[in-house]
């Protein structure tokens, strides 16, 4: 079972909201200073359940990461968890992407490295939460897409996938090759051991720039986007808390009960 | 080749009925049509719904495509995909809206990357820019920390919307529209992701997204136990118990509990926040909620900055001393 997992690069969305900064041109995100950014805790989750299948199935992972300056340490995570190659697209050319240009690169690298059955996707991205980009690659590369995952067993040449829905879950069957996209309920991503730490340290990524994937500079980045970026902005908290008190804890609780009543939240 | 005009809501239908969420997409689509000065159509895809199509022009479409197929009992990527590319070249429409649910996240995106044109999901608000008169579709991005406003290229603009974030028109069952029949044109052999059976989760008493009055409870609860406190404090408010991430993660509650970003959206008229931090990605499930009360021993969560009401301290204190005077006022 050949299997591509797409990761990337974010700033860590645990930093805290407090921490969280636009930059003055309206239109992206300020780094919080002296937070490390991380691997997309999304994608994580589409790591574990790569890794799952490895684990039931056997087979090779390939982590595949897009972006701009991403720090070894931080992208070589995958590898530490247990994927068996690293491949980076990086360029400054791919800055600015939106889910069109992310998913036409990434799809055109997937097609170089050529052999897989199933590519993996975070259900989303903790920075743009745009939710597009497994569905866009598997339609660019024409394959079946199984979207929100919880659980996924392969047996005789296909796919069974618990997918999440509003009103619980359903079983979809699916054809390899295909794309599945991880939703949390797939388990929490595993911790790297030590053995696979040491591992990650030795293991260099294979890296890509847009010419060794065969893409034009029209196609990828800010220039491939089909979306423009009107505005950012940060909504505004009112911040005006009550805060209820009272001789203890028990007291102020039987405060709030009394509050709530006389304002008629109740 | 032909304009592109007018406005298209995909109705999703449950119960032999529309679905909420479409109710509310016809109610906000018939004002992005005014403001467009165009037509609001619908789309009704599935098996035996055409007896739907008068119901989606009493909330306002001017036009119903129906596709009627057995073929469509079930969302599939596979025949979804083919029907909307299908009814979106014979109506052409500026705008294609769908609800924020486990269909629209599906086939939202694989439909625009087929039109080779663009997508936002999840939107919270949706507005015609009186000068480009393009879409404006507004959504939260960074776990809800910020607010995006996109702008889509190409036509059609398609949008998913979050559900409550709209309201439905009063229905008018004297309105009048024209109905049009679509063939589905599906061949059986081209699924190739296939949905065997669904298993909707066992809700035991009111449901999450229908709850007046929501009990959330964090981290901070620390174990199934905890969460029956709260079950306790929802059951004597007539509320559902509903929860941050990690309390769905370690199980102490069901996954269908989870409330946020990436669970389900509440608005309920009172939203008690016990032991949750408040980060973004949870408010952004229940940050529209009337009134919203937190519990929490940390005067500086940001929890703090989001409620109307709140007591510092522990909740194992606070919650049965909160429950039992409530028990008390409620009887008189």
């Amino acid at each position: 079972m050949n299997m591509i997992v797409c990761v990337k690069q974010v700033i860590d969305p645990e930093a805290p909201p407090a921490s969280f900064k636009i930059d003055p041109s309206g239109n992206k995100v300020v780094p919080p200073a002296g937070v490390s950014p991380v691997v997309d805790p999304y994608a994580e989750y589409a790591v574990e359940a790569a890794l799952k299948v490895k684990d039931a199935s056997g087979g090779k992972v390939t982590a595949l990461s897009l972006g701009s300056n991403q720090l070894r340490d931080i992208v070589k995570k995958p590898l530490a968890m247990g994927a068996d190659e690293l491949i980076l697209l990086e360029d400054e050319a791919f800055d600015g992407s939106d889910s069109w240009s992310t998913a036409y690169a990434l799809a055109m690298a997937i097609k170089k490295i050529g052999e897989y059955d199933i590519i993996f996707c975070g259900r989303e991205a903790s920075d743009w939460n745009a939710g597009q980009v497994g569905s866009g690659i598997a339609e660019i590369l024409g394959l079946p897409s199984v979207t929100l995952a919880e659980k996924i067993d392969i047996s005789d040449g296909k796919a069974r996938v618990q997918r999440k829905t509003d009103e619980g879950y359903e079983v979809v069957e699916v054809s390899l090759p295909c794309l599945i996209t991880a939703s949390n309920e797939i388990g929490e991503p595993r911790y790297p051991t030590i053995k696979g730490i040491m591992g990650a340290k030795k293991k260099e990524p294979v890296v890509w720039k847009p010419a060794d994937i065969g893409v034009e500079a029209a196609q990828i980045g800010a220039s491939g986007r089909h979306t423009k970026l009107h505005k950012l902005f940060q909504p505004v908290r009112e911040g005006k808390c009550e805060i209820i008190e009272g001789e203890g804890p028990e007291e102020a609780a039987a405060n709030l009960a009394v509050k709530l009543r006389e304002v008629k939240a109740l | 080749m032909a304009e592109n005009k007018g406005v298209l809501v995909l109705c999703e239908t449950k119960e032999d009925k529309l679905a909420s969420i479409s109710t509310e997409l016809l109610g906000g689509g018939r004002k992005l049509a005014g403001d467009l000065g165009q037509e609001l159509a619908a789309v009704l895809v599935g098996s035996g719904v055409g007896n739907l199509a008068q119901e989606a022009i009493a909330y306002g479409a001017d036009k119903v495509y129906v596709v009627d197929d057995p073929l469509l009992k079930d969302y599939q990527t596979d025949t979804y995909v083919p029907v909307l590319e299908k009814v979106a070249g014979q109506a052409m429409p500026q705008v294609l809206i769908m609800g924020q649910t486990s269909i629209g996240r599906d086939l939202a995106p694989r439909l625009a990357f087929r039109l080779n044109t663009a997508a936002s999901l999840g939107c919270l608000e949706l507005a015609i820019d009186p000068s480009s008169k393009k879409l404006l579709q507004t959504k939260p991005v960074y776990g809800g920390n910020a607010q995006a406003v996109f702008i889509t290229g190409s036509f059609p603009q398609i949008a998913t919307v979050r559900p409550k974030a709209m309201a439905p028109l009063a229905p008018d069952q004297s309105r009048k529209g024209e109905v049009v029949t679509v063939d589905a044109g599906l061949d059986a052999s081209a699924i190739r992701a296939k949905v065997l059976e669904q298993v909707p989760e066992e809700v035991e008493g009111i449901k999450l997204e229908d709850a007046e009055v929501v009990v959330g409870g964090g981290r901070g609860i620390g174990s199934p136990e905890g969460f029956q406190q709260l079950e306790e404090l929802a059951r004597l408010l007539k509320g559902a118990v509903g929860a941050t991430r990690p309390p769905c993660d370690n199980d102490w509650v069901p996954a269908g509990a989870q409330i946020g970003l990436t669970g389900k959206i509440v608005t309920p008229e009172l939203y008690i926040a016990v032991a949750l931090s408040g980060s973004s990605q949870h408010m952004s499930g229940c940050s529209s909620a009337k009134t919203i009360v937190a519990i929490n021993k940390d005067a500086e969560a940001n929890i703090f900055r989001e409620a109307r009401f709140g007591v510092v301290g522990d909740w194992k204190k606070i919650v049965p001393a909160f429950t039992e005077k409530l028990k008390e006022l409620l009887a008189k």
